[in-house]
């Protein structure tokens, strides 16, 4: 028995138009993950933006989460830590892979081998790379203060010392993100049509002018896109910092709050504190936080280039 | 079975899981409708995963109407699951967690008291060793242990040994641990550790090991009564209790809480002649150490001088809104939990010492060249109230990082971290 086909006229949406029916299918099709996303990431965001204004245990609106936030020094540590990983770590993961893109470029052969080695880090676990750089920077038996000692440098305390610590979690951050910027960095080297090298170089400019006149500005999108991205990464830091200094019986972001950053601070808080209000309230700082860094960023990278 | 069997199975046990996910994780499955299914939630120490799976089929043979899931989660993420899942209205019915944690769990009203018809007050008090009282929140059990814990020294006898010391004399006192700890502590040129004489640490055992023995042995009661102060300032001891436990580290330098990422890895690698430790990681010690090594009892300070312990506990609670047949199921399951039986199991299979009054006597246990130390423990050991254990031992650790790393007055550190302590407690018990 085969089945008779049914011509979509014979449907009982006969007297629709064609574009209608087209966006009908369309939006049933969205309607899945429209829902999907709705009840796992908008609702629960309207939770905790709710819970932020009640006090544990206590019902009614209050605004104390919020008072306490302003006091609270732990937080403002955190959080400038937070700006400082985004300062250290955006700029020089960029920088670098931009040196590594355009070095790959020149390179003719093997340049699969390259692209892949160095954007290995990226696709590593993080937990992983966390823990082998921990074992590195320790600093009684970890490899980096034994190169060190070659060198009759003496040993220094890495994650162990409170004002080394940030810059250590640091350099894990940069040595990760740094091939996923080359990565994206050489499909933007790849879109800028060849022509204009040619006619800067029928014009005479040299490779310094060609790089700043031609390529920069052409770049600009994606550097536009890599800044927005590893800000936002920057700024929701997380398993880095857990793996890199958290123990069994120690919070992670120390030693001394040096490597607390704000979300570290806000899962402390609701899950070693048992204060998912004043968590919550951390986390609707932390989003109108990251909202106004990316529209400034927009605003200012995204700016048209005349040619 | 041919083939159209199976695809029926396999359709009916995909319907089954279906169902599953929508009723949620307690529901009623199965064909008898008397059977009831409790959950049952642990963090994952493989020993005690494995003696509860064990557990659970006796309990389950011995009850053929209760069915008990057992689901357990990583130590760092436990009280995460916990509390997401009991705020989301998807806890389980019985769950086990660190005697510690009880008054927030309770402030938090993930628990319920033990029905007095189950077990009275009174019962509980007759039932257990004192150290359990502690416990109880305002006079109320919300949660029982099958086994309690207490510290003991380990030493590396091949160590010992290597050292020039009698491997069958370990130290007695204090002064004599710190001898001791010198002569096997090997650092190189730039003051690097390759071994350690005393695994020294904070956040592990360390803490307790200040609290409940080296304050106490000073003179210093930790807490009052209804543990809402803290007197470790109460007298100048409690400041040279401080000093003589932080100059270990700093001073005498036999040992660094930052070598090999803990103290108990430092010990089971064999770099390090000594440490303090609970009875449950003699199992991990066993299966790691490729050396030669002993237990005994805590130093003192003068020979003769006072005896202290830290003693502690996991405890298994009820949960807050179980009701009728769960709970009865749930009271089943933890009359089973503390029976003398289980605790005798636990011993052999976990480590850990019975909690029950009438076993802690027990001549075979104390007679033990391992267990022998930690049950002697038992007769002076006092287990903290904690009203936020996390933050408590956060604070101390944040302490010790300012004498050690940032050298921080002694004096100085030690009155802001008595303060600090106290604001924990006021905050917990001020706020309803």
């Amino acid at each position: 028995m085969t089945p008779t086909p049914v011509s979509v006229s014979q449907l009982p949406l006969r007297g629709v138009t064609l574009r209608t029916r087209r966006t009908l299918t369309a939006y049933s099709f969205l309607l899945i993950p429209l829902l999907f996303f709705v009840c796992i990431r908008i609702a629960p965001m309207i939770y905790a933006f709710a819970m932020s204004f009640t006090e544990q245990n206590e019902s009614g609106f209050t605004l104390s989460n919020y008072q306490q936030l302003i006091h609270d020094g732990t937080f403002w540590r955190a959080a400038l830590n937070t700006l400082l990983y985004v300062v250290i770590t955006v700029p020089l993961q960029m920088a670098i892979g931009l040196c590594i893109a355009l070095a790959v470029e020149r390179v003719q052969s093997l340049r699969w081998f390259y692209r892949m080695v160095y954007f290995l880090p990226y696709i590593t676990s993080t937990v992983a790379v966390s823990w082998v750089w921990r074992l590195m920077y320790d600093a009684n038996t970890g490899l980096l203060n034994e190169v060190l000692s070659w060198f009759h440098i003496p040993p220094q305390g890495w994650l162990s010392s409170p004002s080394q610590a940030l810059v250590s979690v640091s350099i894990v951050m940069i040595w990760q993100a740094a091939g996923f910027n080359m990565l994206i960095l050489l499909a933007g080297l790849k879109a800028v049509p060849r022509h204009f090298y040619e006619a800067a170089q029928l014009d005479g400019a040299g490779k310094w002018n060609t790089f700043w006149r031609v390529t920069w500005p052409l770049l600009n999108p994606t550097i536009v896109f890599l800044a927005v991205t590893g800000v936002i990464t920057a700024l929701q830091t997380f398993t880095q910092i857990e793996n890199l200094t958290a123990s069994s019986g120690q919070e992670a972001g120390g030693p001394l709050h040096s490597t607390l950053s704000v979300v570290v601070y806000m899962y402390d808080s609701a899950f070693s504190n048992f204060n998912l209000q004043y968590a919550s309230a951390i986390a609707v700082f932390l989003f109108l936080f990251i909202l106004l860094v990316t529209v400034l960023q927009l605003r200012v990278l995204n700016k048209a280039y005349e040619y | 079975m041919n083939r159209g069997m199976a695809k029926l199975c396999a359709v009916g046990s995909a319907t089954l899981f279906a169902t599953g996910i929508v009723v949620g994780c307690g529901g009623n499955s199965g064909t008898d409708s008397n059977q009831v299914t409790i959950t049952y939630w642990q963090y994952t120490f493989p020993s005690k995963v494995t003696e509860m799976k064990k557990l659970i089929q006796a309990f389950e043979k011995q009850n053929p109407d209760i069915k008990v899931v057992e689901q357990d989660f990583p130590y760092d993420q436990y009280n995460q699951k916990v509390t997401a899942a009991m705020h989301a209205g998807k806890g389980p019915d019985v769950l086990n967690l660190y005697y510690g944690w009880i008054p927030q769990y309770v402030k938090q009203g993930y628990l319920q008291p033990i029905p007095q018809d189950f077990m009275s007050t009174v019962d509980i008090k007759n039932y257990y060793i004192p150290m359990v009282q502690t416990s109880a929140v305002d006079g109320k059990y919300y949660a029982l242990p099958t086994a309690v814990r207490t510290l003991a020294l380990f030493y590396n006898k091949d160590l010992f040994q290597k050292a020039g010391l009698d491997p069958n004399k370990p130290p007695t006192t204090w002064d004599e641990l710190i001898q001791d700890a010198k002569k096997m502590t090997i650092t190189n040129s730039n003051g690097q550790f390759q071994q350690e004489g005393f695994a020294w640490d904070v956040s592990g055992q360390g803490y307790h090991t200040f609290e409940e023995i080296l304050l106490r042995q000073f003179g210093v009661t930790p807490f009052s009564e209804d543990g809402k102060q803290v007197l470790w300032d109460a007298s100048p001891n409690g400041l040279a209790a401080f000093q003589y436990w932080t100059d270990m580290e700093t001073q005498d330098k036999i040992g660094s809480d930052s070598f090999l990422s803990a103290y108990n890895t430092a010990f089971e690698a064999g770099k390090a002649g000594m440490m303090i430790d609970g009875s449950f990681d003699i199992a991990a010690v066993k299966k790691a150490a490729k050396f030669d090594w002993g237990v005994t009892t805590i130093p003192v300070l003068k020979p003769g001088g006072v005896q202290s312990n830290f003693g502690s506990f996991w405890v298994n609670g009820i949960a807050k809104g179980v009701t009728g047949k769960k709970l009865e199921a749930s009271e089943k399951f933890l009359k089973f939990l503390i029976s003398e039986d289980t605790e005798k199991d636990w011993l052999q299979n976990v480590g850990e010492l019975p909690a029950a009054k009438s076993l802690s006597n027990d001549s075979s246990i104390v007679s033990d060249p391992i267990y022998g130390p930690f049950v002697k423990g038992l007769q002076s050991a006092h287990a903290t109230f904690f009203v936020n254990e996390t933050q408590e031992r956060q604070d101390m650790i944040d302490a010790v990082s300012k004498i050690n790393l940032q050298h921080a007055d002694v004096k100085q550190t030690f009155a802001n971290l008595v303060k600090q302590e106290q604001t924990i407690r006021d905050q917990y018990f001020n706020k309803p």
